[in-house]
């Protein structure tokens, strides 16, 4: 595996794809803050879940470079279109597993049981669509463009 | 007070001015009617797009109501020393309480929980019979231009999707959709002793976090009342006006924003001066010429951190246009405010145009530049310290008054016309230089000029002032050189340093200001053209100038007169808009205003400290205050709110 590459373009492909998801929700695309998400797993406080979150994201985003390097090194070869073919199926199984995430969020509200004392989170819902309609496709967007630059500029060994 | 449904029919629809209390998390503002309407509320802090505006127009603009069904009258008071409101309906069939606030929440004491961005919660209790009550709630974004999709989340309530902002709504009275709009409207038949919650909380940019109502919601209510109690218990004024300068503090401090100590003009948009004639502005900004009386009266009543917060505002928001001042600034300092139109907004009782930013931010008003620097002596006087670089900035601004105080400029009224050499605003550059020289002799900071340059400049400046400024027919000082008229800002020269209060020109400056704008015990602020249509209210601040002078002079019973008389125009809770209808009494303009508070509290402790001593015959000298810092509530911001803002 080329370590070098993943650390530096996994960490590049990781701000771009904040960095779009970001500018997706100030225009009011979507509110699906994935640090604000994270972060919230671990405090109620919301200055350091901002904080944490964005930590949690940026070692997450070199996680799965990691994975997509695995891919890569399997299939000895990289390509932009076959890094936005793993972003896809990445986005893919990111927006399916949304519903889940109040089963494992210690702060998220169901529909089932309303807001408590500890549970008062939003749930992403289906695709995560009670974060805006176009959230599954910004969602998608962002892991493509995440895949393509993972694809592009990984060398394998 | 009470007050019968169907007053609004007879009186064009909208209700008055007086009718709205205001409730607030210091990042932005509701306004509740006595109806129980917020007909106000923009999101996601006071200058965003308004969720709630039937205030401005009660088709387009969304409300949110919580209130008997059928006939009733109310009454309201907020709980003592909170911004926590309570109305008491009374119907035919029994009496209900409601509370509305917008809880402030303190990290430190929450328990790790995880707060809303900013709700509205509403509380209903029957205290007496049967009573049933509505909760309608019809919310348009982007005033009134943006209706958002909704729909039922089962337990969570009522989302409201409208892109970047979200609601969510949940309440323990069923909803169901209204047919129109996106609006969802409920109803309950409450017994003596029932309760029931509604909770309306709203994120931007991010997931919304949901109210959790019945004794979490009471224990929110009990928390944001006790946090402002504990803000108030700091305050230092012991005179006879306890209730209204407590009233106008915690107002001053609603309209203070935590994340920059901004303090804003007033929590609206395009309010009229005058119903239907066009002076309708966008006051949720912040201007400097307040920033003196600001400055004293927060010091002064022991809210030190306020005034520090506000001086770092000040200096920090100002460096975007040093060594030049705008008259107005955001709340943090952004200065692109330009002024358009919401053509689409039929306006208060068809006051049109309804106005978004303020054209005034492009004009010249060498005032502010005294009112910066006499605002950093008096931290300074009060035992601040500036750093260098705020030392630096504070000088280069006297550098642009020495260069700019022979220019005309648009005066502290911001009239739309030529510009002139208002003498107030001549007399706020002398100021300026003034507090210069008494910071140089503190150590605060080193003037690039001699202080032989600066004296002889103070000298041109009274000079000009003296044979320019004052009419010798009039007997008094003119609104500006050459003149033949006078303005309210005139009585500012006896009350900001300029002039020996108690002095003879003074004296004849407010006998003509009172002969010449004075209507049934109110002032007008002035009396000539200002090239705008229709005629505006009596301006409520100018009446308090006018106690806080009496005060200076020492002529007691006539300051508290003056005062009692302007303070009884304040509405039911004790709110002051900008101006007030000398015919009616009705309140005019935005609401609620920091100006008009300002001038309350500063003329209060004025009268008060002058109560016992001699009337002062110099200008004025520095004082002391007890500031206190310790456990003071933590401010309520709950977010980085600067980090990420439309």
């Amino acid at each position: 595996m080329n370590l070098m590459d993943v650390l530096v373009w996994g960490g590049i492909a990781t701000v771009v794809m904040t960095a779009v998801l970001e500018g997706a929700m100030y225009v009011g695309w979507t509110r699906m803050s994935l640090p604000f998400i994270l972060g919230t797993i671990f405090t109620g406080d919301r200055r350091k879940a901002a904080f944490l979150g964005a930590g949690i994201h940026l070692v997450n985003g070199y996680a799965f470079a990691f994975g997509y390097a695995a891919a890569f090194q399997s299939l000895h070869a990289a390509s932009w279109w076959i890094g936005t073919l793993l972003g896809a199926a990445h986005a893919t199984v990111v927006l399916v597993l949304m519903p889940y995430l109040p089963s494992v969020h210690p702060r998220m509200a169901t529909e089932h049981d309303g807001p408590g004392a500890r549970r008062a989170l939003q749930p992403p819902g289906f695709f995560a669509l009670n974060y805006g309609h176009r959230t599954p496709l910004f969602g998608l967007v962002s892991h493509l463009i995440y895949g393509a630059i993972i694809g592009t500029f990984y060398h394998v060994v | 007070m009470t007050h019968e449904p169907g007053d609004e029919a007879s009186r064009g629809g909208q209700p008055p001015i007086g009718d709205y209390a205001v409730i607030g998390d210091c990042r932005t503002m509701a306004l509740v009617s006595k109806e129980g309407a917020i007909d106000w509320l923009c999101l996601p802090r006071f200058d965003g797009g308004s969720v709630f505006a039937a205030l401005l127009d009660e088709e387009r603009g969304g409300r949110f109501a919580v209130r008997p069904v059928g006939a009733f009258s109310s009454s309201r008071r907020y709980l003592t020393d909170t911004n926590v409101l309570e109305t008491t309906f009374r119907t035919p069939h029994g009496v209900v309480r409601l509370t509305d606030l917008m809880p402030v929440h303190d990290p430190r004491r929450d328990g790790g929980r995880l707060q809303p961005d900013h709700e509205v919660l509403r509380r209903i209790e029957c205290l007496e019979g049967e009573v049933e009550v509505e909760v309608m709630c019809d919310p348009r974004f982007d005033y009134g231009r943006r209706v958002p999709r909704s729909k039922e989340m089962g337990k969570l309530g009522i989302h409201f999707d409208g892109g970047a902002d979200d609601l969510m709504l949940v309440a323990d009275i069923t909803l169901a959709p209204t047919g129109s709009g996106s609006g969802w409207r409920g109803a309950a038949t409450l017994h003596g002793g029932e309760k029931r919650h509604v909770s309306l909380t709203s994120a931007w940019a991010e997931p919304t976090v949901v109210g959790e109502l019945g004794e979490a919601a009471d224990r929110r209510i009990d928390a944001t009342a006790k946090w402002w109690r504990s803000w108030l218990q700091h305050c230092s004024y012991e005179g006879t006006y306890r209730d209204e300068v407590s009233r106008s503090m915690l107002t001053l401090k609603l309209l203070t924003y935590p994340a920059s100590g901004a303090i804003l003009a007033a929590g609206t948009t395009s309010l009229p001066e005058a119903v239907g004639a066009g002076r309708n502005w966008d006051y949720r900004y912040c201007w400097l010429r307040d920033a003196s009386m600001t400055m004293e009266v927060l010091l002064h009543l022991g809210f030190a951190p306020e005034g520090e917060a506000f001086l770092g505002w000040l200096l920090h928001a100002t460096r975007l246009t040093f060594p030049k001042l705008q008259v107005l600034y955001d709340v943090y300092g952004r200065t692109d405010r330009r002024e358009s139109d919401l053509e689409h907004l039929a306006g208060y009782r068809g006051s049109r145009p309804v106005r978004v930013g303020n054209a005034a931010s492009d004009q010249l008003q060498l005032d502010v530049y005294g009112e910066v620097i006499d605002a950093a002596w008096t931290f300074v006087d009060q035992g601040g310290s500036l750093d260098s670089a705020e030392a630096r900035l504070i000088a280069g601004l006297g550098e642009t008054v020495l260069r700019s105080w022979r220019q005309p400029d648009n005066g502290m009224w911001e009239v739309r016309g030529p510009r002139r050499h208002f003498t107030q605003s001549k007399a706020m550059c002398w100021v300026a230089l003034d507090r210069l020289l008494r910071l140089q002799e503190r150590g605060v900071l080193t003037l690039s000029r001699s202080r032989a340059v600066i004296e002889r400049e103070m000298r041109a400046i009274r000079d000009a002032i003296e044979s320019h400024g004052w009419n010798d027919r009039l007997g008094s000082y003119v609104a500006w050189f050459g003149g033949e008229d006078v303005d309210a800002a005139l009585l500012l020269l006896g009350i900001e340093g300029y002039e020996d209060p108690g002095s003879e020109r003074m004296r004849g400056t407010m006998r003509c200001v009172r002969d010449r704008l004075e209507i049934d015990g109110l002032l007008y602020r002035y009396g000539y053209d200002d090239h705008l249509p229709g005629r505006e209210g009596a301006f409520g601040i100018c009446e308090f100038w006018e106690a806080e002078l009496l005060a200076r002079q020492g002529r007691i019973d006539e300051a508290v007169r003056s005062f009692e008389h302007a303070a009884d125009f304040a509405n039911d809770v004790g709110l002051f808009s900008e101006e007030i209808d000398p015919e009616s009494g009705e309140l005019l303009g935005n609401l609620p205003q920091a100006f008009t508070h300002l001038g309350l509290v500063s003329a209060a402790n004025q009268i008060a400290r002058s109560r016992g001593r001699p009337p002062e015959h110099k200008a004025r000298t520095p004082r002391t205050t007890e500031a206190e810092t310790e456990d003071r509530p933590r401010e309520a911001a709950v977010v980085p709110d600067g980090a990420a803002q439309p």
